[in-house]
C-alpha cells in the first residue's frame, strides 16, 4: 500500500513524486515508457517566465526558484543556465505587445528590459535584421531536458518514491476510498491518493472518472545543428510565435518552429514541410546559421486543451484524484512547482500558489 | 501518375531499373554518387585515364557490365545523381540535390541504399590517417590515391585481404595485415565457403598472392592500438609494435538502414548480420505494401547477390503491380541467393565477430566522435540503470551527432549489452530520425 500513486514519469509526475517522498509519503510512480521519454525529456529546453500567461505566472516564479535550487534538487546541473530569454518583434506593432506585456507584467518583478532597434544590434549583434526590437528577461534560460526529466525521477527513487518504468496503466478503481490500479506487465497497486500526470495521454484518466476534456495532441518540430562558435549568448523566440533557438555550451543550436505529425499514438515526427521552412527562414532571423548544417529533427507528443491552459488541481467528481497535465508544450519550465502544489494539495490540502484558474472544472458546462 | 522510385545506383539498383525498363517501366533512379555504381564498382572521375582492370581487378568484367547497363539506362529513365534522400513521409520522398530541397511522390519503391563498413574503435583511431577498409578502398579506386606509403591493414572480413591486394599491387607499402581471425576459423568455415568456388578461389588468391609478395599477414591478431600524437606512427597488436604512416580497419559491413527506418518499415534481430535489419519476403517485400528491399542495405551479401535481389525485387514490383512477367525467373533468382547466403554463413564463420570486443574497450576509448563519447561514458550511463540504446543516447549523447549513429551505433549498443548484461537484441536500435545526411540552412525550396 503507497499513500500516493504517480501515473506518469514526466517532468510534473516525477517533481510530485519528488516533493511528496520529501515529505515523507510512500509514493509509487508508474511510467508507461521510460521517466521523461516523451515531451518533457524531448522539448525544446526553454526555462522561461516571459510571454506566459499573468495567471501562469505566480507559479511560473515559483519555478523560477525551484530551478534556481536545481542541483540540491535532482543532482545534477542539467545544463540549467540562466542566460536571459530575448523576444524579437519583428514589427513595430510587435514590438508594442511586448511593451504592453512588459507593462501588464509589472507586478511580478520579471525584469523584463525593452530594447529598440539600436540597443538590440548593440547587445546581440548576431540577431538578424528583420527584427526592430526586442523585449529581454534576464534572469531566464534554457536547460537540457533529456537530462532534467530523467533526474527528477532518478532524485524522487533515492528519496524513496518507487519508480515502475515500461509499466503500462490498463485498469483503474475506486471504490470511494481507495485506488486499485493494474498495470500490464501484472503490477498491482493501492492508495487513497491517484495523481493524473500522463500528459498528452491523460484525458482517458479524467473521462474514466466522468470528467472529460477536450484534449488534444499536437508535435512540435524541432532540429539541431552541428556544433558551431557560440554566438547566442541568451535563449530566443519571436512575438507573434515563428521559429524560437538557442544555442548550448557545445555549441549545437536547437531550433523549434511550426507542428510535426504524429506517427502512431507514442511517437511522432516533425514533418518535412515544417522542417524546411526552419532552414529557409531561421538565417533571417540568425544569420551566423546560414550554410550551416542540421544533423538531426525531432518531435514529441504534447498535451493541448482549447485555451493552451494546464489542467491542474483536484478531480470535480472523485476524492483523492488531482491533475497535472495538458501543458500546450509550455510546461517544462513550470513542471516542478506544479509538482509541489499537487503534492501540497495531497499534504496540506492546498496549494501555496494560486491554481483556480487551471481547474477541470472550467470544462463541465 | 507517380512513378517507381529507385534509391540508390548500385548493382541493386541499377539491376532493378534494367529489369523495370525491360518491362516498359521508366524508374526514377535516385543516387547520392555522382556517377552510380555504388560504392563497389565506383567509377573514377571524369578524365581519369585508369582501365578497368587496374581499378576492380578480377571484377572488372562485371563492373564494366554494370556501368554500361547505367549509362544505356541513364537517357531512358529519369537518372538523378547527386541526390540525396533525406526523408520519406507519406508517399513521398524529400530530396536535396546541388542545395536544393525538392521531393518525389513514388508509386512503388525499391530501397538499395548499400552499406558502409563496420567499425568497432580501437585507442588511436581518431588520429587523421586512420581510415576504414571501405574508405581507404575508395581512395584507391575513385581518386587514385593510396591513404599512405606505409600502410596497415586491420579488422576482419574478406575486403581486408582484398584492400590489402589492391593497395600492393598499386605500388603502396602493406606493412602489414592484421586479421582478428584465426586461421582456424577459416579452416571451419571451408566446407560452406565451396559452395561458391570461384568467389573462394579469388579470397584464397589474394591470400597467397599477399603472402609470395613479401606482405606479411598475421592471422587471430586483433588490433589494440593506433600510436601517434599529430597523426598515425605505428600499430600494436599482443606485444608487437609496427611503424606505418595510415591504417584502414573494420569488421565487415553494416547495412545502411535509416531509409528503410523512415519508411516504416519492420525490422528484426538478424543474427548472422548482428543487426536490426529490415524484415522482407524471398523476393524483397518489406512489411510496408508498395516498398521493396534489395542489396547490402536489406542484408550484407555482396555486389553479385545485390544484382539479383535488385532484378528479383523489381520482379515482385511488377508482378504486385499485374504486369506478367517472366514465370521461371523468380525460382532462379531465389535459388542463386539462396546458394549465396550458405555461401555468407560461410564467411562469418570464417571471419566471426571479434565478441570479446566490448568487453576489452578501456574507458577512455572514444566510440562515438562527432559527440566525443567515450566507453567510459557509456558505462556509466548503464551502470546508472539505463540500457535501451535510445535511453542511453538521452543520457550521454553516443550517436546523436552528424553521423547520427551509423558509425558508432552498433560499437555502441555492444558496450551497452556487454556492461548490462544484456543482449545486444535486448538492447534495441537506435531509432531513425530525419535527416538521413546533414541539411544546410538557408537550402533553396522548389515551389
Amino acid at each position: 500500500m503507497s499513500d500516493v500513486i504517480v501515473l506518469g514519469g514526466g517532468i510534473v509526475g516525477a517533481s510530485a513524486a519528488l516533493m511528496l517522498a520529501q515529505k515523507g509519503q510512500r509514493v509509487t510512480l508508474v511510467e508507461r515508457d521510460f521517466c521523461g521519454s516523451h515531451s518533457s525529456g524531448v522539448n525544446y529546453g526553454g526555462v522561461r517566465r516571459q510571454g506566459r500567461p499573468l495567471h501562469q505566472l505566480p507559479l511560473s516564479q515559483r519555478a523560477h526558484q525551484l530551478w534556481g535550487e536545481l542541483p540540491g534538487l535532482i543532482g545534477i546541473d542539467g545544463e540549467y543556465v540562466r542566460c536571459g530569454h530575448l523576444k524579437l518583434a519583428r514589427s513595430a506593432a510587435d514590438f508594442a505587445a511586448l511593451h504592453a506585456y512588459a507593462e501588464r507584467t509589472r507586478e511580478f518583478d520579471l525584469g523584463l528590459q525593452l530594447l529598440d532597434r539600436a540597443e538590440l544590434r548593440a547587445r546581440f549583434p548576431w540577431v538578424g535584421d528583420v527584427a526592430v526590437g526586442a523585449s529581454l528577461c534576464p534572469e531566464d534560460g534554457h536547460a537540457n531536458p533529456r537530462l532534467v526529466s530523467p533526474a527528477f525521477a532518478r532524485a524522487a527513487q533515492c528519496h524513496g518514491a518507487v519508480v515502475h518504468e515500461q509499466a503500462e496503466v490498463v485498469r483503474i478503481k475506486h471504490d470511494g476510498r481507495v485506488f486499485q490500479v493494474h498495470c500490464a506487465n501484472g503490477l498491482h497497486l493501492h492508495a487513497p491518493w491517484l495523481l493524473n500526470c500522463a500528459g498528452a495521454w491523460a484525458g482517458s484518466v479524467a473521462a474514466q472518472f466522468g470528467e472529460p476534456v477536450p484534449i488534444t495532441s499536437a508535435h512540435p518540430a524541432m532540429l539541431v545543428t552541428e556544433p558551431l562558435p557560440v554566438v547566442m549568448d541568451v535563449s530566443t523566440g519571436v512575438e507573434g510565435g515563428g521559429i524560437y533557438a538557442r544555442q548550448v555550451a557545445r555549441g549545437n543550436c536547437i531550433l523549434g518552429g511550426g507542428r510535426g505529425f504524429a506517427l502512431g499514438p507514442r511517437q511522432a515526427r516533425p514533418g518535412q514541410a515544417a522542417v524546411l521552412e526552419i532552414l529557409r527562414n531561421a538565417a533571417e532571423l540568425y544569420p551566423f546559421l546560414q550554410g550551416a548544417q542540421a544533423i538531426r529533427t525531432w518531435s514529441g507528443t504534447e498535451g493541448y486543451l482549447p485555451d493552451h491552459e494546464p489542467v491542474i488541481g483536484p478531480s470535480s467528481t472523485t476524492p483523492g484524484l488531482l491533475h497535472g497535465f495538458g501543458f500546450a508544450g509550455a510546461g517544462f519550465q513550470l513542471g516542478p512547482a506544479v509538482g509541489e502544489a499537487l503534492a501540497e494539495i495531497v499534504c496540506s490540502g492546498a496549494s501555496r500558489q494560486p491554481i483556480e484558474a487551471f481547474s477541470i472544472r472550467r470544462f463541465q458546462a | 501518375m507517380k512513378p517507381v522510385v529507385i534509391v540508390g545506383a548500385g548493382p541493386a539498383g541499377i539491376s532493378a531499373a534494367r529489369t523495370l525498363l525491360d518491362y516498359g517501366i521508366r524508374a526514377c533512379l535516385v543516387d547520392e554518387g555522382l556517377r552510380g555504381g555504388g560504392q563497389i564498382y565506383r567509377r573514377q572521375p571524369e578524365g581519369f585515364q585508369r582501365t578497368a582492370q587496374q581499378l576492380y581487378g578480377f571484377e572488372a568484367g562485371k563492373a564494366q557490365a554494370v556501368h554500361r547497363t547505367l549509362d544505356e539506362l541513364a537517357p531512358l529513365i529519369d537518372y538523378r545523381p547527386r541526390t540525396l534522400v533525406w526523408n520519406a513521409e507519406d508517399q513521398r520522398l524529400d530530396l536535396l540535390t546541388d542545395n536544393r530541397a525538392d521531393s518525389v511522390e513514388y508509386s512503388r519503391l525499391i530501397v538499395a541504399t548499400g552499406a558502409t563498413d563496420r567499425i568497432l574503435p580501437v585507442p588511436g583511431w581518431t588520429l587523421p590517417g586512420v581510415y576504414s577498409l571501405g574508405a581507404a578502398q575508395i581512395a584507391l579506386k575513385y581518386q587514385g590515391c593510396a591513404i599512405g606509403e606505409r600502410v596497415a591493414l586491420c579488422g576482419s572480413g574478406p575486403l581486408l585481404y582484398l584492400v590489402a591486394y589492391q593497395y600492393a599491387k598499386a605500388g603502396a607499402t602493406v606493412v602489414a595485415v592484421l586479421d582478428s581471425a584465426p586461421f582456424s576459423a577459416q579452416c571451419r568455415a571451408l566446407p560452406a565457403l565451396l559452395g561458391q568456388p570461384a568467389t573462394l578461389a579469388k579470397g584464397m588468391y589474394y591470400r597467397a598472392w599477399l603472402t609470395a609478395h613479401g606482405v606479411p599477414v598475421h592471422q587471430g591478431a586483433t588490433l589494440a592500438q593506433i600510436d601517434g600524437v599529430q597523426r598515425v606512427s605505428g600499430i600494436r597488436w599482443g606485444a608487437h609494435t609496427l611503424a606505418c604512416d595510415a591504417v584502414a580497419f573494420a569488421h565487415a559491413l553494416r547495412s545502411e538502414t535509416q531509409l528503410a527506418d523512415l519508411l516504416g518499415c519492420a525490422f528484426a534481430w538478424n543474427p548472422l548480420n548482428r543487426a536490426w535489419l529490415p524484415t522482407r519476403d524471398s523476393a524483397g517485400r518489406s512489411s510496408v505494401n508498395g516498398v521493396y528491399l534489395a542489396g547490402d542495405g536489406a542484408a550484407i551479401m555482396g555486389a553479385d547477390a545485390a544484382q539479383m535481389a535488385g532484378e528479383r525485387a523489381a520482379l515482385a514490383l511488377l508482378e504486385d503491380a499485374g504486369v506478367a512477367t517472366d514465370r521461371h525467373r523468380p525460382a532462379v533468382l531465389e535459388q542463386q541467393l539462396a546458394r549465396i547466403q550458405r555461401f555468407r554463413l560461410g564467411l562469418e564463420t570464417a571471419f566471426p565477430f571479434p565478441e570479446k570486443w566490448a568487453a576489452q574497450a578501456p574507458d577512455n576509448l572514444t566510440v562515438c566522435r562527432c559527440e566525443e563519447v567515450s566507453a567510459g561514458d557509456i558505462r556509466a550511463v548503464v551502470d546508472d540503470g539505463h540500457w535501451e540504446i535510445n535511453r542511453v543516447k538521452a543520457h550521454c549523447r553516443v550517436g546523436m551527432g552528424r553521423c547520427q549513429g551509423r558509425l558508432c551505433g552498433l560499437a555502441a549498443a555492444e558496450i551497452v549489452a556487454e556492461r548490462s548484461g544484456r543482449s545486444v537484441e535486448d538492447v534495441g536500435r537506435l531509432r531513425g530520425q530525419a535527416p538521413i545526411k546533414p541539411l544546410p540552412f538557408g537550402v533553396q525550396v522548389q515551389p
